[in-house]
């Protein structure tokens, strides 16, 4: 069985990839790292279909379950119309809820577990039972204490509450205060957002940048400025739902090409370019590639150069969201555009959040001028939503100086450093050990494939009680057959919590049978180019 | 061979078993029906083999024979 390689030679003929080719001395090129494959191997024949066969038992026996609540032999928890009620248009779509209702709400204290503490490198995890199998929860008022985290978006490690770290945020909550109480566009103006907003564009490399309070909405507000009717929106299968939701809300034509497959996008340009608009045949207003730096879902990295490639050569306009790529990945932190070696300036509309690796909330578009200009009297986030919270404000601020060095110390340097380094070592350990993993090597994001419903509940049941804490996903986040658990590295996991969680999943690996990989790796995994940056030495 | 370890390792065929049809996720009361109807029809499976494969077998033979020797 072969596995499924997604291309890493384009057939284009880019510039920029011979470039990358000639370069055979010198510091390790990050110019030569877009050559680097990723794999998404497929598993063998039989657990696609043991996870239809579970899933299939399983919906058996939801539909027996919904006779029995129908009848009235069992009592029904879910939301019921009233007696008074019945011959209305229904209220509550039955039908559609049939997987929460059957599938969902017998596993769910697996999801939306309560923790009461910092959400570090380790964290504390409320202990909950149900007497009625997951309807109902109750607290038992004990905690289980020290569970190492694997979920949390903590990427450089800085969601801590040291108080020498924290000294300027609480400074400047002493001097703003905490609400801002009003719109960026009215009074909700201050200084400490200007002065974030130009050390986010000296971060960057670009003009001018602009910061909201929410991630999620900066996507979804602010596309519909850029694009309207009559422009073409291409975007990548796997986007998330904030950049989906925008494009819909701004009533653009949306094509979906496949995930990082430059083929698949050129052609889509290439028909763009020649038919134009759908009956008219005039030409698009604006052309706009949505692409995310790295994808959460699957841990793969946007192929930056083939695209910013293909724009120049269509005159399109290219949206990146940095979302998980921001501060994590590139030698200095700068994101993908780092990773890549690309000119900031080729990228049009540079979007990312500092929910992930700045351990704060809300979200920035960077770019040229005049569009972040255009944006500040045209973005409904900027008139309508609420101003960023002035310690959250600070927090990005001192998070993003460290990170730069502008304050001082070594310490941003060090935790980019030592993310990349726990990153390689984690994933080449379970590579090792011969789970699937999904992705680009360089990523902090490990999706570990489980397939099988019931394998997916007991790997995260079984992690907790071994006092790790992480995040598993299934249908319908994901394809209906690929459920996983996903890990975030962090800067602050120690090498021995991460060598706990890898003696762990080898424990349970075996104990459930994850092992699925057919590749054999040796312990040192050679890279398709060989060239190993020497900057660590792994001991695997 | 230790009883103990044989226990030990019958369990976990059971729960791979319940792992991998997915009944892991289901109440005891609908695991005991699902284990019940499933097992009975192994059983019967089993049965039906044992007692009429043979003859079958047999009998299908035999016509073969009787229709390649009369041509």
């Amino acid at each position: 069985k072969d596995d499924q390689w997604k291309q890493d030679a384009p057939e284009l003929n880019l510039e920029s990839h011979s470039k990358g080719t000639a370069h055979s001395a010198g510091p390790p090129s990050s110019r030569q790292r877009f050559q680097r494959p990723e794999s998404f191997e497929n598993p063998p024949m039989y657990v696609a279909v043991m996870t239809y066969l579970g899933f299939g038992i399983v919906t058996l026996f939801g539909y027996f379950r919904d006779f029995l609540r129908a009848v009235g032999l069992e009592k029904c928890h879910i939301a019921r119309e009233r007696e008074e009620q019945k011959d209305f248009v229904p209220l509550y779509q039955d039908f559609e809820n049939f997987y929460t209702r059957n599938l969902y709400m017998r596993v769910r204290d697996n999801w939306n577990r309560p923790i009461c503490s910092l959400p570090g490198p380790v964290f504390d995890v409320m202990e909950r039972v149900s007497p009625d199998y997951n309807w109902t929860f109750s607290l038992t008022g004990k905690t289980i204490d020290d569970v190492i985290n694997m979920g949390s978006y903590n990427y450089l490690g800085f969601a801590e509450n040291d108080g020498d770290f924290l000294k300027t945020v609480a400074d400047r909550t002493q001097q703003y205060g905490l609400g801002v109480c009003s719109t960026r566009q009215e009074m909700g103006n201050l200084a400490i957002h200007e002065e974030l907003e130009q050390l986010v564009a000296t971060f960057l490399g670009v003009e001018s940048s602009m910061i909201f309070g929410m991630g999620f909405a900066t996507n979804s507000m602010n596309i519909p400025a850029l694009v309207g009717k009559g422009c073409l929106i291409l975007s990548d299968e796997l986007n998330h739902t904030s950049l989906i939701l925008g494009a819909r809300l701004s009533g653009a034509t949306i094509w979906v090409f496949k995930h990082n497959n430059m083929q698949s996008l050129e052609r889509l340009l290439r028909e763009a370019v020649c038919s134009g608009q759908p009956r008219t045949h005039r030409p698009w207003r604006k052309v706009l590639i949505m692409v995310e730096g790295i994808y959460s879902m699957e841990g793969s990295v946007v192929r930056l150069p083939d695209i910013v490639a293909l724009k120049k050569k269509y005159k399109a306009y290219l949206y990146l969201d940095e979302a998980h790529s921001i501060g994590a990945v590139g030698p200095t932190g700068r994101g993908v555009t780092e990773l890549f070696g690309l000119d900031p300036s080729d990228i049009d509309v540079m979007m990312g959040t500092f929910t992930k690796s700045f351990g704060a909330a809300g979200g920035y578009i960077a770019g040229k001028k005049e569009l972040v200009d255009y944006l500040r009297s045209h973005s409904h986030s900027a008139v309508y939503a609420s101003a960023m919270s002035p310690p959250v404000t600070e927090q990005i601020l001192r998070a993003m100086k460290c990170i730069m060095g502008l304050d001082g110390t070594t310490v941003g340097q060090a935790r980019v450093h030592q993310l990349a380094e726990n990153t390689r070592y984690f994933r080449s350990r379970l590579q090792e050990m011969g789970f699937i993993i999904y992705g680009n090597d360089d990523s902090p994001v490990v999706p570990i494939l489980l397939y099988m419903p019931g394998k997916v509940v007991a790997f995260s049941r079984a992690m907790l009680k071994r006092k790790i804490g992480v995040v598993v996903v299934g249908f319908p986040a994901t394809p209906i057959t690929e459920a996983r658990a996903r890990f975030c590295l962090s800067a602050a996991h120690t090498k021995a919590m991460l060598d706990q969680v890898l003696f762990d999943l080898n424990e349970l690996g075996d104990d459930l049978c994850l092992k699925f990989s057919r590749r054999k790796y040796s312990p040192r995994p050679q890279q398709h180019n060989n060239n190993d940056d020497t900057d660590f030495e792994l001991d695997s | 061979m230790d009883f103990k370890y044989l226990k030990e390792y019958l369990g976990w065929l059971y729960y791979q078993y319940l792992l991998i049809t997915g009944i892991y996720v289901l109440e005891p009361w609908e695991q005991s029906i699902f284990n019940s109807v499933f097992f009975s029809s192994v059983a019967m499976v089993i049965y039906t083999s044992y007692a009429f494969v043979p003859v079958h077998v047999r009998l299908a033979l035999n016509s073969l024979v009787q229709a390649l020797l009369c041509h």
